[in-house]
């Protein structure tokens, strides 16, 4: 039987099944409000959102590569592209789009005009420091190691911060070739 | 100067024009999130009943919003003075706008006369939890019974909202129920009202 090729991120969108986005967004505006109230300390809540998202990130990277039949990225470019184009739009039900790439092709942006967890939101004066959706950072760190690259995921841009967009930057800090954790000869 | 960015930017967010609640996010985007919900949670508690408690008060910040949000959007800005009213608005409005759908069935309680029940074959927030044999009665609906719980104290009507299991036979699932218990308060004034 000739291997299905990759669908497209519409598509997939369409066959999901699919919750309302203000469900959604109010139960990470909980989420987010519960760590500020137990951390208290805006840089801890920044670590521990970008944890959960590193957690969700380890899982989610199987259903993604489970539903979408991509083939194997042949560079990061082609990683890249599928986040912004198919992997957000699977998920979250936007696209995203890829920029600033540099010299190497090792690193690389992806922009977000419209972002489901951040509607009805405002940061006060007291969480300056806050980045409301590092989940976001984390869920494609955790996605990305899982298919062995080690990335660092920073944000650039941020509508709450003043910005006009969201911008992830991502930047590919080394691929790690796949370890078999069974030796053969035993 | 023409061509500025696609992007009109509110400088305050209230400003900015309300959805119509039509977008969507798929369903394992939710039950991610949910899961490193109760997952945090359950690192900061000892025991079963304050991770309810946790869980519970998460929803509730849900439910007082959620009323605000369809109130204004869906309702035009009246509101249920009376209790069946705000009943069958949770059953059917506030079910359909989170879940899809309305609640499968509202009851009212035989025992005492300020219970009511919204029964659910399997709530959308425990469809990938399986709650291990250590955990006895905890429910993850305890979430759900927060949003309810926003919802009717936001709206004048005081309760103490609980989720239950309840084994259905022929099902292998228990069907959830969210128990409502009006206050004193609530019924004197269902009373008055005739």
């Amino acid at each position: 039987m000739a291997p299905v090729g990759p669908r497209s991120g519409d598509a997939i969108f369409a066959n999901v099944e699919r919750v309302n986005a203000e469900l959604f967004t109010l139960t990470y505006g909980a989420t987010v409000r519960q760590l500020l109230t137990d951390l208290e300390e805006v840089e801890e809540v920044n670590k521990q959102l970008d944890q959960m998202g590193y957690n969700i990130g380890i899982r989610l990277i199987d259903e993604f590569l489970a539903k979408s039949n991509v083939t194997r990225c042949v560079d990061f470019r082609e990683t890249a592209e599928v986040i912004a184009k198919v992997g957000f739009k699977m998920f979250l039900g936007v696209t995203a789009t890829v920029s600033n790439w540099d010299a190497d092709g090792t690193c690389c942006s992806i922009i977000l005009e419209d972002n489901p967890l951040v509607d009805f939101v405002e940061l006060p004066d007291t969480c300056q420091g806050l980045y409301y959706c590092n989940i976001l950072s984390g869920v494609i760190r955790g996605a990305l190691e899982m298919v062995s690259m080690k990335t660092e995921v920073t944000w650039i841009r941020d509508v709450l911060r003043g910005d006009d967009a969201y911008e992830l930057q991502v930047k590919l800090l080394k691929q790690v070739p796949e370890e078999y954790p069974y030796k053969d000869d035993e | 100067m023409i061509g500025v960015g696609k992007i009109k930017q509110y400088s305050n967010v209230l400003d900015k024009p309300l959805s119509k609640g039509k977008q969507e996010v798929s369903l394992s985007a939710f039950a991610f999130l949910f899961s490193e919900l109760v997952q945090y949670n359950q690192t900061q508690v000892d025991n079963i009943a304050e991770l309810e408690r946790r869980l519970e008060d998460a929803g509730y910040a849900v439910g007082a919003r959620v009323l605000e949000l369809l109130c204004h959007r869906d309702k035009g800005n009246r509101r249920e003075t009376r209790l069946l009213g705000i009943l069958s608005f949770v059953h059917s409005t506030v079910w359909k706008v989170l879940f899809g759908k309305v609640a499968d069935s509202l009851e009212k309680g035989t025992e005492h006369e300020d219970e009511y029940m919204i029964s659910e074959k399997e709530l959308l927030v425990n469809r990938f939890i399986s709650i291990p044999k250590d955990m006895g009665t905890f429910n993850c609906g305890a979430f759900v019974a927060g949003i309810v719980r926003g919802v009717l104290d936001s709206a004048g009507f005081p309760a103490v909202v609980t989720a239950h299991f309840v084994p259905v036979e022929g099902q292998q699932r228990p069907r959830t129920t969210i128990l409502i218990k009006f206050a004193e308060e609530v019924l004197r004034r269902e009373a008055r009202l005739g």
